[in-house]
């Protein structure tokens, strides 16, 4: 099963933090890739938060080629923070050319364009790179999004982690979220490595998703941009995410209620029981029939973990509310290992009707039922 | 018989028949109840001659030639009368001296069995024994990651909706707006296809109806039921064990009024109104119920007289394009019942399926799509019409489900599937397979007439007396006479019997695909079978 950690934090803090806690969780991965997604972020980065930053691998053709293509959608390199490795890879890992940053001015046409649409043109830039780099493989592209890089390669995190510099100052950021691979049932793929990503929502998970391929028809369906590629079983996890807060302007809290809705017994005595009966007969095709655990972050910064109750062993949350560090762990040793001066007894292992979020401000876990009626905004 | 024996075009011989009786003299005792039970009269107690011709000893006395006479059983050979092999005369035999044989090499019968021009009509399925749906494996089995479900132990939530389910766009706006939300029932995905009050005997009906009763307050599953056309007895519309029942309005609307009269006095609303355009078994044909079984009873519900035949037409003159009509009935049905009821059409299974779907797809009214294949049983058909009309189920199922998926509306309308399910007894297989196809449940009914009361049908042409009433079983008659052999309270206890070993399979099949909190409805990356065509057509996996 994959490892998953995630951190959230009110000061930029180093990747490496997260690569050491998979690390020590290693017994569970079998180090067949790592992925890294990371928001809030600091250093250089801090003045650049308007501007859309693409992240993925590119070689020397690849890099000129996406120069052609993002300058004739009128776009400006703006600040870039490409890394090129000089040594030699480690084994298993072949040699792909620049992992890149890049952050771009937006196109004075596209100034005075509704949120949504700008939102969708970014998506619909990044599938374009996509396809592209899809007929050589000279373009890999994971996020095009501001204020947020995502690094993605096949082999150990820790060795990939010496490998490609994770210890950057220019990749300190304030959520992150990282993945140790294990070898999933479908091809090893860049794409198919977690986190996922589309529109400032990214997720990851561990777990096996025997409902993946009607997810996956379902959301195909849906007529949003974006929908696609499916690479890895628990890629839709990410599109439900997207698809509860984004088209149906739900609250976090209720994409539990979407993926694993509540039996007949625990609905009964419900306050909102019509709305989330009719929600799960709407939302039947997103039932996700686990085992999983999901880990997540949202646009405004907030983390969130949520399983199914077919996960045996459950994730923790746990942190220091005065330091402002939220770590979010699949197994408590690498919570202890990225966290270790906080109070373990506020420790928090999310249960089958439970979602665990962290607000941007780290001060406290917010631990949502099921059983609660829902939020106002329904 | 006549002392000479005519031999004309269309005599034929006991071996030209494709059943022929096998009695032991030895063992008889003459009761005569074989030949009383027979349902086609088949055989008939025959006075036999015997001559002996007894040489003495020696060469001086002439041999004597000795008559004797003896009585035994004949077996007639008049294809009107030949035997269907139900056996029914060793079930009743003490000594088991009488047995049906099946003669595979003497086809003549099928050349002779369209006397006075009449072409053959029977009941029962289709006279072949194929089936895709055994061939389809189940592959995908939790190994890596996790470990197989518990089918014993875990709960499981075996059930599926039936009527038109919103979008989640459509159902949050709904909400908000407080609009009108569809009907949509929670039922249990085994669902008892429509066979008429007229076609099946009051006992058979009866013990149907218990069962499922039974199945709904006793073991809590929500099994539900279709009357078939020709309306519903007055006494079940009035009682509260209606909500378990479908109603269904078909081509001839025999035993409407009934059931439109009822409306006031209803205590509940039925499940859902089936409106049947066509039936798997027969398509293009309406109903037929031959004079023989429109008894008075029969004739009373469905507002006839008596003893006549009724073919339901195909076509009706509301009935002006399926497109209209389909929208005109769903309406009008829809507003009989305050639309609180769901009303969906059954179609046979056909490569026009697909036409109709489309045009439920843009009926907001709309609550579902019955698709019957080629294998579907009926009461009474011809003979052409069962064995050589019709499209397979899972191909057009298949079809039907991927076009949804392709309008992003496959929860929205559940497709119904039937026909030819558990053909051979793997009625959990199939139905499992049907649904990782793409439907939302499915429905039986020859498997509910041989598991539930022991039909004699199969697919090489047994029995299958069904259309003239005299059904040896008193399954599927209207004579009192006959139908008293059928025990409600039995045939109530099998149904419920042969639902609670089904959903025990059923889970035995989910559980190792991982599948415990929703039906895997379109999982069909689950499916695999050895057959690269039909592995492309249905776009599932090819495995050998
Ligand atoms: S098998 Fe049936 S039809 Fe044939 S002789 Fe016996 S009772 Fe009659
Ligand atoms: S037993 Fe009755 S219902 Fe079954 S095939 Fe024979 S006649 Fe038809």
């Amino acid at each position: 099963m994959c490892r998953l950690f995630a951190l959230t934090s009110r000061d930029p803090v180093s990747p490496m933090r997260a690569i050491d806690a998979l690390n020590v969780m290693k017994e569970g991965h079998d180090g067949s890739g790592v992925g890294l997604f990371l928001s809030g972020l600091g250093g250089p980065w801090e003045e650049l938060k308007e501007y859309p930053i693409l992240s993925g691998i590119f070689t020397d053709e690849g890099l000129s080629r996406m120069s052609d293509y993002m300058t004739k959608n009128g776009f400006q390199p703006k600040y870039s923070a490409t890394f090129t490795p000089d040594v030699e890879p480690p084994a298993g890992t072949p040699r792909r050319g620049a992992y890149a940053s890049i952050a771009f001015k937006i196109p004075d046409g596209w100034k005075g364009m509704a949120e949504e649409q700008v939102s969708q043109n970014l998506v619909r830039m990044r599938l374009g790179l996509r396809a592209m780099g899809e007929e050589s493989g000279d373009i890999m592209v994971f996020s095009f999004w501001p204020d947020t890089i995502m690094i993605k390669e096949v082999g150990d995190p820790l060795a990939m982690a010496d490998y490609l510099k994770l210890d950057r100052e220019e990749l300190q950021a304030r959520h992150i979220l990282a993945q140790g691979r294990q070898n999933t049932n479908y091809a090893i793929n860049l794409y198919a490595c977690h986190p996922f990503f589309i529109e400032g929502i990214s997720t990851m998970t561990n777990g096996e998703n025997t409902a993946f391929v009607p997810i996956r028809e379902y959301l195909m369906s849906r007529g949003v941009t974006g929908y696609q590629g499916y690479q890895s079983d628990s890629e839709v996890f990410t599109h439900i995410a997207h698809y509860t807060t984004k088209r149906l302007r739900l609250d976090i809290s209720a994409y539990k209620h979407v993926i694993t809705p509540m039996n007949d017994d625990e609905m009964r005595d419900h306050p909102d029981r019509e709305f989330l009966s009719d929600l799960k007969r709407a939302c039947r095709k997103l039932i996700i029939d686990g085992p999983n655990c999901v880990i997540g972050c949202l646009p405004d910064g907030s983390m969130f973990m949520a399983q199914d109750r077919k996960k045996f062993r459950p994730g923790v949350v746990g942190g220091n509310p005065e330091l402002g560090i939220y770590g979010f762990s699949s197994e408590i040793c690498g919570l202890n290992a990225a966290i270790p001066d906080r109070d373990r007894t506020k420790d928090f292992q999310p249960m089958h009707l439970d979602t665990a979020i962290v607000g941007p401000d780290c001060r406290e876990v917010l631990q949502c039922s099921q059983k609660d009626p829902l939020r106002p905004q329904l | 018989m006549l002392p000479e024996r005519p031999i004309t075009p269309s005599t034929l011989s006991r071996k030209d028949l494709p059943w022929q009786i096998k009695w032991d003299i030895n063992t008889c005792t003459k009761c005569g109840r074989c030949t009383s039970v027979c349902p086609v009269n088949a055989i008939e107690l025959g006075v036999f001659r015997k001559r002996d011709v007894r040489p003495p000893m020696g060469l001086n006395a002439k041999p004597t030639t000795e008559f004797s006479t003896y009585y035994g059983i004949r077996q007639r050979t008049d294809p009107a009368y030949a035997c269907i092999g139900c056996a029914m005369c060793n079930m009743v035999c003490p000594n088991n001296a009488i047995e049906p044989n099946r003669q595979y090499d003497s086809t003549t019968l099928e050349f002779q069995n369209n006397r006075g021009g009449q072409p053959r009509t029977r009941g029962g399925r289709r006279n072949n024994s194929e089936s895709l749906l055994d061939q389809i494996k189940f592959i995908r089995i939790s190994m890596l990651t996790d470990p197989a479900l518990d089918a014993g132990r875990h709960e499981f939530d075996v059930r599926t909706l039936l009527g038109r389910v919103l979008s989640p766009e459509a159902e949050i706006k709904c909400y908000r707006e407080n609009g009108w939300k569809p009907p949509v029932r929670e039922i249990y995905p085994l669902v008892i296809g429509g066979m008429s009050f007229g076609a099946l005997s009051p006992n058979m009906w009866e013990g149907l109806q218990m069962g499922v009763a039974y199945l709904n307050e006793e073991m809590n599953m929500p099994v539900r039921m279709c009357t078939g056309e020709g309306g519903c007895p007055p006494r079940l519309l009035r009682s509260r064990f209606l909500k378990y029942v479908i109603l269904q309005i078909a081509s001839g609307y025999f035993g409407w009024d009934e059931i439109i009269h009822a409306i006031p006095e209803m205590k509940e609303d039925p499940c859902a109104i089936e409106i049947k355009y066509g039936q798997g078994a027969k398509p293009g044909d309406g109903g037929l119920l031959m004079w023989y079984k429109v008894n008075k009873l029969i004739a009373a519900i469905r507002g006839v007289p008596k003893g006549v035949s009724l073919p339901s037409p195909p076509t009706h003159q509301t009935k002006y394009s399926i497109e209209e009509a389909v929208a005109k009935m769903i309406q009008s049905m829809s507003m009989a019942w305050g639309f609180r009821v769901p009303v969906y059409p059954k179609i046979s299974a056909s490569s026009t399926s697909l036409a109709v779907l489309n045009n439920l797809v843009r009926n907001p009214y709309a609550a579902g799509l019955a698709i019957d294949g080629e294998d579907g049983g009926t009461g009474a058909a011809y003979n052409v019409s069962m064995n050589h009309m019709g499209h397979p189920i899972a191909s057009n199922l298949r079809d039907c489900y991927k076009a949804l998926c392709v309008a992003g509306a496959q929860n929205e309308i559940p497709l119904i599937a039937g026909g030819g399910i558990g053909k051979h007894g793997n009625l959990a297989a199939n139905a499992a397979a049907l649904i990782m196809l793409g439907a939302s449940m499915v429905q039986i009914g020859k498997y509910v007439m041989q598991a539930g009361a022991g039909c004699l049908g199969s697919e090489k042409d047994r029995c299958n007396v069904c259309n003239i009433g005299v059904c040896p079983k008193g399954i599927t008659s209207q004579d009192p006479r006959v139908y008293r052999r059928l025990d409600p309270e039995k045939v109530a206890e099998r149904v419920v019997d042969f639902y609670l070993s089904f959903d025990t399979e059923l889970r035995k099949v989910f559980a190792p695909l991982g599948r415990s909190t929703s039906l895997p409805v379109g999982m069909s990356d689950a499916l695999g079978i050895s057959d690269k065509d039909a592995a492309d057509r249905l776009d599932i996996k090819y495995v050998i």
